[in-house]
């Protein structure tokens, strides 16, 4: 600033702009690195065929991506992973809404629900599924069952229902979604509590002074305000639940084939098998995210569309 | 008339009464596979399988003591904080270095850069691991303490640097300005001004960002083959795996794994569930 001199009040400028630069640029560098690099590698690898170890990355052009569309494992396991999303979308989120709302009033020991309900979302899905798996176990010692909920069913004089939840194709998946809801209903539980505390307590005053019943306050007050919160809910229940693997591969380890097979533990399964393939794992994640992408891209247009009208 | 209000008052009381039954089941299923947890945690090997009793008749503490040290938990649990303290450090370091710059400072390119951080936030990349793995094995960082911990950076950079500026836009400049007039640098003021004034955003990125760095999974996996080097969440499947009849031993690394989160829960909630429901609001 002392120097009046065109030339080197550029010079200045370039300095500070460069100083400031420097603040930016260790995030920028891992940026660079660890995102970017890799978001660019994985296009790149989808269209080559590479076993992770060889210098030589062959170029395939689309095969991978033929040949994802023809593997039925994938299909059945983004199937299997819609599921999962599905019955937290709507068992999840009902059981999250209704919760919310019982908490939404003065009501005793309110605090305490609210941080019991969210403890399940600070545990990991390691500890989550392995807990888990303890109580659902299956199998007999000394004519005792082992599994808690199995040994319980049996004292309440439920033989009948007595199963092998873990290792029956049939009941493997909902347990897991069942799980995959206990751990993750807190979060929906406290988003839509957020939302509903927004919610000023003089329209439901009006409403009720018009006679207007509980559900009719609950479908023309509570719901169109709380749109915005739905939808984001919705969105991140869908990217969480569909992106599941942790979970499911603690409580079934050695799986039950198709019937257990989940997106991102296919990736893994590409990338880790026997015969390593990193181009068609990469192919499979492209695809996966753009189906990803695609979903919560809908969702936030219809939330826009909802927030307009 | 009176008869309608008692009826009114009787129907209201039903209807919380039931709500509060709702609400108590659902807390019990909450907290009761963790009970089952800790319980299990002081059984014996014979006892396990059998004894379904809430309180065993014979507690066994030292399979805490056998977990810790035969089932090497206690080198996963030194791991575990070495890797969530490291991560958190440096993403605070790094994105608030960043988030004031963006926030405060001119340089060209600012916003195009603002918004790739934001566009990171915002796509999915589910199979991530797999470049990240290649990457990682290019540069040696297999098994390599710095390589995971820098991942782990920058899993948490885009969301800690939105937080941050939007906390940086909402805050007033007069201090910086009295900071600035006195002499101060960029950085000073970064260090002596604008990080002690953003300790409400700084504390919500450390406990969400060691929450993460806690329970991560799937990198630990792939980058870290050596037992000397792994996490808990890496460590319990270990041992599932290796010895999976040792259910009271798993049960107490469980234990161990989950108790230093629900503590810390526990005496942070009140700035978790803010934090959380501010950015509901936000959203």
């Amino acid at each position: 600033m002392s120097q009046p001199i065109p030339k080197s009040l550029a010079l200045h400028k370039f300095q500070y702009y460069l100083g400031s630069f420097l603040f930016v640029l260790p995030a920028l560098a891992i940026f660079m690195i660890f995102y970017i690099y890799p978001f660019y590698k994985t296009f790149h690898l989808a269209f080559h065929e590479w076993n992770g170890i060889d210098i030589k990355q062959i170029f395939i052009g689309f095969e991978n991506f033929s040949r994802l569309f023809q593997d039925q494992t994938w299909w059945v396991s983004v199937r299997n992973a819609a599921y999962i999303t599905f019955i937290a979308l709507t068992f999840q989120n009902a059981l999250a809404l209704a919760l919310a709302m019982a908490c939404d009033r003065e009501i005793r020991l309110k605090r305490f629900y609210r941080v019991v309900f969210f403890i399940p979302p600070v545990l990991s899905e390691t500890v989550v599924g392995l807990i888990w798996q303890w109580i659902l176990i299956s199998g007999t010692q000394n004519g005792q069952q082992i599994g808690l909920l199995n040994h319980f069913l049996e004292q309440i004089g439920l033989r009948s229902l007595v199963h092998n939840w873990l290792s029956d194709p049939k009941t493997v998946l909902t347990c897991i979604a069942v799980v995959h809801c206990w751990k993750g209903f807190g979060w929906g539980f406290l988003l839509m509590l957020a939302g509903l505390q927004t919610i000023d307590r003089q329209l439901y005053e009006a409403a009720r002074v018009d006679g207007a019943s509980a559900w009719s306050v609950f479908r023309h007050v509570t719901l169109p305000m709380m749109i915005p919160v739905f939808l984001m809910v919705v969105i991140l229940t869908i990217l969480g639940s569909m992106q599941v693997f942790v979970l499911l591969y603690v409580m079934v380890s050695s799986g039950l084939g198709d019937h257990t097979a989940i997106p991102v533990g296919r990736i893994l399964a590409a990338m880790t098998g026997g015969d390593p393939q990193f181009g068609y794992a990469c192919a499979l994640a492209v695809v996966f995210g753009m189906l990803l992408v695609i979903v919560s891209v809908v969702f936030q247009w219809i939330s826009k569309r909802l927030r307009q009208a | 008339m009176i008869k309608g209000i008692n009826r009114y008052v009787v129907g209201n009381s039903l209807m919380a009464m039931s709500i509060h039954l709702f609400l108590i089941v659902v807390a019990t299923t909450c907290l009761f596979p963790l009970f089952w947890m800790v319980r299990s945690s002081f059984m014996s090997d014979d006892t396990i399988f059998v004894d379904k009793s809430l309180i065993p008749r014979v507690l066994h503490p030292e399979n805490f003591y056998v977990a810790w040290t035969q089932g090497s938990f206690g080198v996963y649990f030194f791991n575990s904080v070495w890797y969530t303290f490291w991560t958190v450090l440096g993403i605070v370091i790094i994105a608030s270095l960043a988030a004031y710059a963006i926030s405060r400072l001119e340089f060209p390119g600012k916003n195009f850069i603002f918004t790739m951080f934001l566009a990171a936030m915002m796509i999915p990349l589910p199979g991530s691991f797999v470049p990240l793995y290649v990457l990682m094995n290019k540069l040696g960082l297999i098994n390599s303490r710095i390589g995971y911990i820098f991942c782990m950076i920058n899993v948490g950079l885009s969301v800690s640097i939105y937080i941050l500026k939007t906390f940086f836009d909402k805050m007033p400049t007069a201090l910086e300005d009295a900071a600035r007039i006195d002499g101060c640098s960029r950085l000073g003021i970064w260090r002596h001004v604008a990080l002690p004034l953003a300790k409400p955003a700084i504390a919500v990125i450390v406990i969400f960002q060691s929450l993460n760095v806690w329970n991560e999974y799937i990198l630990a996996t792939l980058l870290l083959n050596d037992k000397a080097l792994m996490p808990l969440q890496r460590g319990l499947v270990v041992f599932q795996g290796t010895y999976s009849v040792d259910y009271h031993l798993l049960m107490a690394g469980l234990t161990i794994t989950a108790a230093p989160i629900i503590l810390i829960y526990l005496l942070m909630q009140k700035h978790i569930i803010k934090g959380l429901s501010s950015g509901a609001v936000v959203g």
